[in-house]
């Protein structure tokens, strides 16, 4: 169901019609500046796939797959994201208020993804360039073959963090459980410090830069190693 | 794929509704799995060493027209206890004054055509091939009365759509287990079942789980150690959502494949593979919502 203020567009998708939202999103959207969706109610693929420098605010949880191949929009959701949350984004900005699920920026290549509360396993795998701040925990295996990017975790990690890294930077303010396969803590630099800094800053969150640690690729499995007897 | 859902009760002037709470979920989960679905509810328990056993006895018009005053005139004859029935087409809840061990052997021997779903003093089974809302409505889920419940709608992807490997799956009593997943060593687990004297009913890789954990209890483990051994043994991946007479228990496996949230409130614990089967629920804007852990044990006693 829609319905039209001055400068917003309102869907209210209690009725199923994420179709139409999204049918919308795609097309030629003229003045629209601002597009509210009402009781998302968990609903699947919302906010899929928007081309357009418009600001999305989505009212509640959203189910899977939310704001997957964004570029440009500003998404914000006021709940909690099912999981791939803004996977694949290219640009724009996601803003999770509560905590998101597993996969959360799964293979994102540009723009910024913000989980306000904790994330689900797998943050981040194979990410290509996008940023991610999550103000809590992030799970299991978040940055899995990360290959660019940054990733900043206020919270704790779980186990395998980092696990067969390529060239993402992950910064962690609280405990981690243990790193994967060929990731290791490096030395924050003042280069560092201001990416943290400027993330931080982006991202809404007060914490001391210097209160992070750097996580990194040792790029030990870059190159095949014989003698290696397949243990990492 | 497969949806699961769950629901306990806390406060006892609630427990009539229980049904009526839970359909939106069960069928909330129809776009997870839409060949089938089941539902295992928990009743106040049977006194007197009353027990009931939920029966099926096959799809369609033929089962619907099966001879269930036939079926406990021959119980009350053949196995001299009192019995009583209650039907709701091709399903029955069989109440007997006697041990359930000895009222299955019987049925076995004696009766051909009833599948039994269920055994213990608290459970109610009820499992169908169809839509979550077709089989919801064929059996009344929404007039459905107790504490807890464990329901499933089923996307078969490892065998075929049949009622027998429709889930919950039970073994011993008052006991049932759903899943999401697909293990990859059921049949590790089954050859170290078998020779303790245990009895397949199919070939589901669920059904070895169900007895393992069963099994674990039975030789004197409370669920939680079961289910920590369970850790041990099952190798794939599950989202696992049990029901015994008093609880609700939840557990994923390592690698969380499997989604599950969970939703808690002064009235309820509801538990669904994905939120938009708990947006509907009374006050869910007010809820705790969480999603498990991997390897953590989740329960919620009655």
């Amino acid at each position: 169901m829609k319905a039209e203020t001055p400068d917003s567009v309102v869907f209210d998708i209690a009725d199923g019609s994420v179709r139409a939202l999204n049918q919308f999103l795609h097309g030629p959207m003229g003045p629209t500046q601002r597009v509210v969706v009402e009781n998302p109610d968990g609903a699947h693929s919302i906010a899929v796939g928007v081309n357009a420098p418009i600001e999305i605010d989505i009212r509640g949880h959203a189910g899977y797959y939310a704001a997957g191949m964004n570029m440009h929009a500003t998404v914000n959701i006021a709940g909690n994201a099912g999981p791939g949350v803004a996977e694949n984004m290219m640009s724009g900005r996601v803003t999770v208020r509560g905590f998101a699920s597993v996969s959360a920026g799964a293979s994102a290549h540009g723009g910024l993804l913000v989980i306000e509360g904790d994330a689900g396993l797998r943050c981040g795998i194979s990410l290509k360039g996008a940023d991610i701040v999550v103000g809590g925990d992030v799970g299991a295996f978040s940055a899995f073959m990360a290959q660019a990017g940054r990733i900043v975790v206020c919270g704790d990690a779980a186990e395998n963090l980092g696990d067969s890294l390529y060239e993402a930077v992950l910064y962690v303010r609280g405990e981690v459980k243990s790193l994967g396969a060929d990731a290791q803590f490096e030395p924050m630099t003042d280069a560092d410090h201001a990416a943290v800094a400027g993330l931080l800053l982006a991202a809404g969150f007060a914490h001391d830069p210097a209160s992070f640690r750097r996580v990194a690729s040792a790029k030990q499995l870059y190159h095949w190693n014989a003698d290696a007897n397949q243990e990492y | 794929m497969c949806g699961i859902v769950g629901l306990l009760l806390k406060r006892p002037v609630l427990r009539p509704r229980l049904g009526e709470l839970m359909l939106p979920m069960l069928v909330g989960m129809t776009g997870r799995g839409k060949d089938s679905a089941g539902m295992a509810v928990f009743t106040d328990r049977l006194k007197d060493d009353r027990h009931k056993l939920s029966l099926y006895s096959g799809a369609g018009s033929l089962g619907a027209a099966y001879d269930w005053d036939g079926l406990l005139a021959q119980v009350r004859d053949g196995c001299d206890v009192q019995a009583a029935i209650a039907v709701k087409g091709n399903h029955a809840v069989l109440t007997v004054a006697a041990p359930v061990a000895s009222v299955r052997t019987w049925l076995k021997e004696h009766i051909s055509g009833v599948q039994v779903l269920s055994s213990g003093s608290a459970i109610d089974l009820y499992k169908d091939v169809g839509t979550p809302a077709d089989i919801a409505a064929r059996y009344r889920f929404g007039a459905l009365e107790g504490t807890h419940l464990v329901g499933h709608t089923r996307m078969a992807t490892e065998s075929a759509v049949t009622v027998e490997n429709a889930h919950p799956y039970t073994a011993g009593q008052d006991w049932c287990i759903v899943h999401n997943g697909s293990l990859s060593n059921p049949h590790q687990l089954r050859r170290k079942l078998e020779p303790l004297g245990i009895e397949f009913d199919g070939d589901c890789d669920t059904e070895a789980a169900c007895r393992y954990l069963e099994w674990r209890m039975r030789e004197g483990d409370d669920l939680e150690d079961a289910l920590h051994k369970g850790f041990e043994v099952f190798d794939g991946f599950y989202t696992f959502l049990m029901g015994t007479r008093d609880k609700l228990a939840l557990v994923r496996d390592p690698f969380a494949c499997k989604p599950a949230i969970v939703a808690e409130t002064d009235d309820y614990v509801a538990i669904a593979s994905e939120f938009r089967s708990l947006a509907h629920l009374p006050d869910v804007k007010h809820a705790q919502l969480f999603e498990p852990k991997p390897e953590h044990i989740y329960s919620w006693s009655i």
